[in-house]
């Protein structure tokens, strides 16, 4: 048998150093994101999880990866102070600890995620005094619909809220599946032709957040962001009686056009609503949207022959 | 390379039972006979892994309607009694059939194996007739999504059963040139197998699709 | 008359794959007239085509794997460097390209690079470790193999002939419907993985059968090596994962060609229950991938520590335990979808009880490692990268186990880091360190260990450069399958990300020159013996390569690591043991079956995709005639003399003997 062993020592200390830089780097830039810079309750509690979750499971982790590195190193073959233990293949003791050390971790993340689970859950409303805000949401190929029915209008691709007060978003889709995704205000939800799910959210103080699909929905998919605008209620007050002046109007038939596959879709607002138009979609009394179709122009279909 | 006879037994992991001389639990490899009839018993517990898909699809899609029929008002209970009927007797002479394989038969093999088929193809008749008669008054299954699983699940197995007919015309014209030689067994009890095995889902088919159809 | 197939399914528009296929299409011919021209075809024919030698077969799934790799990593770099470009801009993949691009990757990495090498490791050991001559149906084995190749095939097809999926890797309904997808993307993945699913559905069957029913006499459950348990547990999910896509893909092909209504948004459709049927095979499915790669490592480990795997039986219990408990945690797959507290907890506490087993394996090696007497060769390089890689991959897959925190991490780049992180660092590294561990069984000669080693550090520096930038931009807020992005905060780390891809690149140039520099210097890396490891386990009592038969005679096993005892009482006496009395051996026949299937199958495939229905029709009626011509030939084994039985036993015998004269004492 042709030996095969060398001293290694030099190529763990590098490897080691480059795992930690690494390491650093990627913690470094990651302190300075969106995830870890939430601008509302949801997201904050959403990164203290986070980051808790995290901070108990590399208290295993790095011990384990420098244990591994240690011992590789260690028993290298050239090593000859290290003892060669050729019959220890058993152990009840370590045994013990090995399967105690993952179970006392995962029961205690196990609980951690039962509480969290449910206090985190998109459809439970935020506490708080402040009455919710209502915005229906309605993805399509390839832009954002977005329907304020308290206010009586409708945006497209540009979500404005009120700061401080919670929203109450209603999803549903056009007809794919995407996923609504306001990374600095927390948790996302997917959008479901014929499905309306909820979900709550708040932005704590005024700022544009960047919005975005999070599911892949076609050719169009990366156009799918928003720019979600949180002001003063005096501000959303004026936002809402201004776009009540002037703009199309959304009823089943300018919806009908709307669902059309289109990309890049420049921000848009609808000076008054259908009634029930949102439901409307939902119980899918409206049509799902259109799909390519074959007279789309510039798609090519190859091979669709007859 | 033959027997091991080291002086101390080696047993790293202390189980106690190393190196003292024994086969273990091990006799060395089964015969083909067990390990062709093992292997197809994994294979149709693979096929019922499937039939559970559609049978969970089945059970989600059974109440999407799309304002069109249930099954209460589609399903003709007396034809599918008649359809148990034709299949739990076909199993019957295909347990027949090997019977006389066992004694070696070849005249009672044919008979039976052949009322086998006439049974499974009188099954398939009564399935087709109902799909193509639930077609024509426009319950097809682009109608709903129940009408698309009721189909898929029925006819997944109805396929199942038509492939079988066709395992079954080789299987008797294969004992026709052959004979009862060792494979042809093999053959045949994985044929049985299969055949019983399509039974049994019959069973689990009518019971969630046509029985529990009838409730409320 | 061909149905839906015209020239506008040729890409003469589009430069990209134009030129792509006429590339691969030279290659092909290329290299069938060489071996036209060089005579291969015979040999090829009658010892590697219609072989149903399990060590042939093993041998041609890593070969298709391989080359699969080179076409998944093609669309990798692909797809990184057009992110580095898309910037305010459009780059050079439009995103109809841009699309089947990454569709293709994943399907191509998961389906045809890792599935066919892992199997391919596993046909290739097992029935060399279990100490028996085949596997449970050889002939199916080929048939498997076949199959598999088959869908490789007609995903490349789609390269030049239509496109593949634009849905990404699963095709989630509604945008898989016809509606959405009326191009015959879709029906391309449906029909390859239909046939390709079927070869593995059987494989897995064979392989149980197998090591449940065929172990050489005295060879119990507990005396088994390691890498045949956690073989035995990918099996059985293969078994009872593989019917739910079978299933799935059949309901998504009768919505498509024959208006049934199971994910569509009209009639009642359900497109959830999609999700939930597909990662009930999905999640099954990565522990499929995983197992094997563990048992690669369980055997890397103890053998080149000189020591016995430490923790044998709660190794079985883990691995037992991952295969029974890799059903129960599919939903944190779509935490997103809004299932309530109860459902998100509960599926988020499975995901992380899983990871308990998980982690004692990674500690059972780790004091394998203790005590030991290591040797540091590629292997075990690939080994030790894999402990420390697949832990921090497994971490991240624990922490977005919490529902909320996949609330934000969702569909991110951290998901595509952390499953990246656990494919390649698991996975990948599992197959190449049990590639460079059995060749010299396969073949004769061992891999070149220098390029070997390089390609090892490369791989590993080009994954975290490649990946952990990847992590950052889940955090950055950047969500996957991107064409074209405006956030100037993403593009430092993409760039980075790009050159780590670019030094993978340059690890597999140093796998492909390892290859040659091996196959050059074949007769420098020899192994002699048979046993170039100072293995533990039975595949090393064989010659390399073994003969067709494997053992002459099959062994009496009486304890654990039956080889490592043989070999350690043949050195306490100094000599061998005696020469067992030889007899005649019968091996199944090859046959064309396989192949022939295959042809057949391919006819159905893109017949169905392209809907020329009298094509259908005679691929059914052909593979059916194939059955049939198979089950009615009279000679299905053959005969090996004892005599040459004999003569092949001695001489490996001979060269034993030489080894343990030379041999001295003293361990290493």
């Amino acid at each position: 048998m042709p030996p095969l062993a060398g001293d290694r020592s030099g190529r763990f200390l590098r490897r080691t150093a480059l795992g930690a830089w690494l390491t650093l780097a990627t913690l470094l830039e990651g302190c300075r994101s969106e995830l870890m810079n939430p601008q509302g309750p949801v997201g904050s509690d959403e990164k203290t999880i986070l980051l808790n979750a995290l901070g108990v499971m590399l208290v295993i982790v790095v011990p384990t990866i420098l244990a591994t590195l240690l011992f590789a190193w260690w028993f290298r073959a050239s090593n000859k102070r290290a003892r060669y233990r050729p019959t220890f293949a058993y152990s009840g003791r370590i045994e013990l600890v090995t399967w105690s050390i993952p179970i006392l971790v995962v029961l205690f993340l196990g609980g951690l995620t039962w509480v969290s689970s449910h206090t985190l859950d998109p459809a439970q409303p935020l506490s708080g005094k402040t009455p919710a805000v209502n915005v229906q949401v309605v993805s399509l190929d390839w832009k954002w619909l977005f329907i304020y029915p308290d206010q009586g209008v409708a945006s497209v691709n540009a979500l404005v809220v009120p700061a401080g007060a919670p929203i109450h978003l209603a999803l549903t889709s056009s007809g794919v599946m995407n996923t609504f995704f306001v990374p600095q205000l927390g948790g996302m939800v997917y959008t479901m032709n014929g499905m309306a799910e909820d979900l709550y959210l708040q932005a704590d103080h005024p700022g544009v957040f960047a919005g975005r699909s999070a599911h892949f929905s076609g050719d169009g998919f990366s156009d799918m962001h928003f720019d979600v605008r949180a002001v003063t209620a005096a501000a959303f007050a004026a936002w809402a009686e201004q776009t009540r002046r002037a703009g199309p109007v959304l009823d089943a038939a300018s919806y009908a056009t709307l669902a059309k596959q289109t990309r890049n879709v420049t921000p848009f607002t609808y000076r008054d609503v259908g009634p029930d138009l949102f439901e409307q979609i939902v119980e899918r009394r409206l049509a799902p949207g259109p799909g390519p179709g074959p007279d789309r122009a510039g798609q090519a279909q190859p091979g669709l022959g007859s | 390379m033959s027997a091991i006879d080291s002086a101390a037994p080696f047993d790293p992991y202390r189980l106690g039972r190393g190196g003292d001389g024994d086969l273990g639990q091990a006799g060395g490899p089964a015969p083909k006979r067990v390990i062709v009839a093992y292997g197809f018993w994994i294979f149709l517990l693979s096929d019922i892994v499937m039939f559970s898909a559609f049978f969970a699809s089945y059970a989600v899609l059974a109440g999407a309607t799309a304002h069109g029929p249930t099954g209460r008002q589609i399903f003709d209970l007396g034809e599918v009694a008649a359809e148990t009927a034709c299949l739990l007797l076909s199993s019957f002479s295909c347990g027949m059939a090997a019977v006389a394989t066992g004694a070696r038969n070849k005249t009672a093999f044919y008979l039976a194996m052949i009322v086998t088929f006439v049974l499974g193809a009188i099954f398939i008749t009564l399935e087709v007739r109902e799909f193509i008669g639930l077609i024509e008054a426009g319950d097809g299954p682009s109608r709903s999504a129940f009408l698309s699983a009721f189909f898929a699940l029925v006819g997944c197995h109805g396929a199942h059963v038509s492939a079988g007919l066709l395992w079954l015309l080789t299987m008797i014209a294969q004992v026709y040139a052959k004979g009862f030689r060792a494979e042809m067994l093999r053959r045949i009890l994985c044929f049985n197998l299969f055949w019983h095995a399509l039974d049994i889902i019959w069973v689990a088919v009518f019971t969630v699709v046509y029985l529990l159809a009838g409730r409320p | 008359m061909l149905g839906k197939l015209n020239w506008a399914a040729l890409p003469l528009d589009e430069p990209i794959p134009l030129v792509a296929s006429a590339m691969v299409i030279c290659v092909i011919i290329g290299v069938l007239v060489l071996a036209v021209m060089k005579g291969w075809v015979p040999y090829l024919w009658r010892e590697w085509i219609t072989s149903v030698d399990h060590k042939r077969i093993g041998v041609m799934y890593c070969v298709l794997a391989l080359v699969m790799l080179l076409r998944g990593f093609t669309d990798a770099l692909m797809m990184r460097s057009q992110q580095v470009l898309a910037f305010h801009a459009a780059g050079y993949l439009p995103p109809s390209h841009y699309d089947q691009i990454f569709s293709a990757h994943g399907t191509i990495m998961i389906f045809f690079v890792a599935m066919p090498f892992v199997i391919g490791l596993m046909n290739f050991v097992i029935p060399l470790q279990l100490g028996v001559r085949d596997v449970a149906f050889p002939t199916l084995n080929s048939v498997s193999f076949w199959l598999t190749a088959v869908g490789a095939l007609l995903t490349n097809i789609s390269l030049f002939v239509g496109e593949f999926a634009k849905t990404g890797w699963l095709p989630y309904p509604p945008l898989s419907e016809l509606t959405y997808s009326p191009g015959v993307g879709v029906d391309y993945w449906l029909w390859s993985l239909q046939i390709s699913g079927i070869g593995t559905l059987l494989s897995g069957v064979n392989l149980v059968v197998t090591i449940l029913k065929m172990r050489a006499p005295g060879m119990s459950y507990l005396r088994m090596p390691m890498f045949c348990w956690t073989a035995l547990a990918s099996n059985l999910l293969v078994v009872a994962a593989f019917p739910i896509l079978t299933a799935t893909s059949a309901m998504l092909i009768l919505d498509r060609y024959l208006g049934f209504h199971f994910f569509t948004n009209e009639a009642g459709g359900n497109a959830v229950m999609f999700m939930n049927l597909i990662w009930a095979w999905g999640h099954p499915e990565v522990y499929i991938l995983i197992l094997p790669a563990f048992g690669v490592f369980s055997e890397v480990i103890s053998t080149f520590s000189g020591k016995p795997l430490f923790g044998y039986r709660s190794m079985v219990m883990a691995t037992m335990a991952i295969c029974v408990l890799a059903f129960m945690v599919w939903l944190h797959h779509f935490f997103t979808m809004g299932a309530g507290g109860d459902v998100n907890a509960f599926f988020g506490i499975m995901t992380m009880v899983i990871a308990v087993p998980t982690g004692v394996k990674v500690y059972n090696w780790l004091f394998t490692l203790f005590g030991g007497r290591i040797r540091y060769t590629s292997p075990v390089l690939w080994s030790i990268g894999f402990m420390v890689t697949f832990v921090i991959g497994g971490m991240t897959g624990v922490l977005m186990a919490v529902p909320p925190a996949d609330f934000v991490l969702h569909n991110s780049l951290f998901l595509i880091a952390h499953f990246h992180n656990v494919i390649i660092g698991g996975v990948l590294f599992g197959v190449f360190a049990g590639y460079t561990y059995w060749f010299p069984k396969a073949f004769g000669f061992r891999l070149d260990e220098r390029w070997g080693k390089a390609a090892f550090w490369l791989w590993l520096i080009g994954f975290y450069v490649a990946f952990m930038p990847l992590y950052v931009l889940g955090f950055l807020g950047m969500t996957r399958r991107m064409q074209h992005y405006d956030v100037a905060a993403w593009r430092p780390w993409l760039l980075v990300a790009a050159a780590g891809a670019l030094l993978i690149l340059a690890g597999i140039g140093c796998q492909i020159a390892q290859l040659a520099v091996s196959i050059k210097n074949r007769h420098k890396l020899q192994d002699l013996t048979g046993d170039p490891w100072d293995g533990r386990s039975l595949e090393w009592a064989t010659a390399s390569p073994p003969p067709a038969f494997n053992f002459a005679i099959m062994p009496d096993v009486r304890g654990e690591e039956p080889y490592w005892t043989m070999k350690q009482t043949a050195i306490a006496r100094h000599q061998l043991r005696e020469e067992a009395h030889y007899e005649a051996i019968e091996a199944p026949r090859n046959t064309s079956t396989g192949i022939i299937a295959a042809f057949f199958a391919t006819l159905i495939g893109f017949a169905m995709i392209w809907h020329i229905w009298w094509m259908v029709a005679l691929g059914l009626a052909g593979a059916f005639a194939t059955f049939v011509a198979f089950a009615w030939r009279e000679q299905s084994e053959i005969t090996i003399p004892a005599a040459e039985v004999a003569a092949i036993d001695r001489a490996n015998r001979a060269a034993r003997s030489m080894a343990l004269s030379q041999m001295t004492r003293s361990p290493q």
